[in-house]
């Protein structure tokens, strides 16, 4: 199992070659899509080059759950119910929703998915 | 004119990878403004047409069913001109496949020249999309037409070699009753 130094050094290695943005601006802190300018096309270049750097395998859906954030059993008027919540708890074990969970608005989860939680989701695939 | 931008497809291995060809000709309008005494093909078009090569290998992975769109030219670097009378020779192979898209490397040379290489992520839309554009952006006949056009069912072979066949593809079926 690869150290947490070594982890994040190749999540930013691939965050720079998918995003094309400078090894400084990728820092634990950093927002994929706020601070990074991440697109949702991105997250596929972002996966692609994940999977090769540590040998995993990424299932639609698993970095990010749209299944649930499009499910109108969890999603009310734009905003996740607690329902929701709980399911994305579930499936976002290693993300921290404390923000999110204070403003649920569907479209806040993936502005506030920080360079940390993609090493946390590394990890995690690591260890299971 | 049609937006094509490879002529023929010369291999056409579903899952795998493919290779098409394009003539590049004096008499496609475009070579007359670019550039005016120097024509030289330009390579956005040549991008497209490894784009278009590299889609349609990854629309047939999904069966041909749904939309296929270009998502992103992660990385495409050049190295030469491409001047009419050349015959550009495009190779894709699929690099990395998912459920909601894919990764294509694609090449494009001229005789043994590599002229441009590039990897391409395209977005599978999925069921959701004709709502999405307001439509259906293209019709499975049109599809179906422009495979013909480029040889697919000509030199196409399945994952286990035996030859591809319109019947494999219900939505084909259906536009030929």
């Amino acid at each position: 199992m690869p150290s947490e130094e070594e982890i994040f050094d190749k999540v930013r290695e691939a965050l720079v070659d998918a995003l094309g943005v400078d090894d400084d601006e990728v820092t634990t802190g950093a927002t994929l899509q706020g601070d990074l300018d991440a697109e949702s096309i991105d997250f596929l270049d972002i996966v692609f080059r994940l999977e090769k750097a540590f040998d995993i395998k990424i299932e639609r859906g698993e970095l990010f759950p749209e299944d649930i954030l499009t499910n109108t059993d969890y999603v009310q008027d734009g905003k996740v119910n607690e329902a929701g919540i709980l399911k994305l708890r579930e499936r976002m074990p290693f993300a921290d929703l404390t923000k999110f969970e204070a403003e649920p608005v569907v479209q806040n989860l993936g502005q506030q998915l920080t360079v940390k939680d993609m090493c946390n989701f590394v990890a995690h695939k690591l260890a299971g | 004119m049609r937006w094509f931008w490879l002529d023929r497809f010369t291999e056409f291995a579903c899952g795998s990878h493919a290779v098409a060809v394009k003539g590049v000709s004096l008499s496609e309008d475009y070579l007359h403004d670019h550039m005016v005494g120097y024509p030289i093909m330009p390579n956005s078009l040549i991008t497209e047409g490894m784009a278009q090569a590299g889609g349609l290998l990854v629309s047939e992975n999904y069966g041909f069913s749904e939309l296929v769109v270009l998502g992103k030219l992660a990385k495409v670097e050049f190295h030469t001109c491409v001047r009419n009378g050349d015959q550009l020779t495009f190779r894709v192979e699929i690099e990395w496949v998912r459920g909601d898209g894919a990764a294509v490397k694609a090449t494009a040379h001229v005789g043994d020249k590599l002229h441009a290489k590039a990897l391409l992520f395209y977005a599978r839309m999925g069921e959701g999309s004709e709502e999405m554009f307001g439509g259906r952006l293209f019709r499975p006949e049109v599809l179906q037409h422009w495979l013909s056009l480029v040889g697919v069912f000509e030199v196409g072979v399945k994952a286990d070699g035996s030859p591809m066949q319109e019947k494999d593809y219900p939505q084909f079926e259906i536009c030929n009753a």
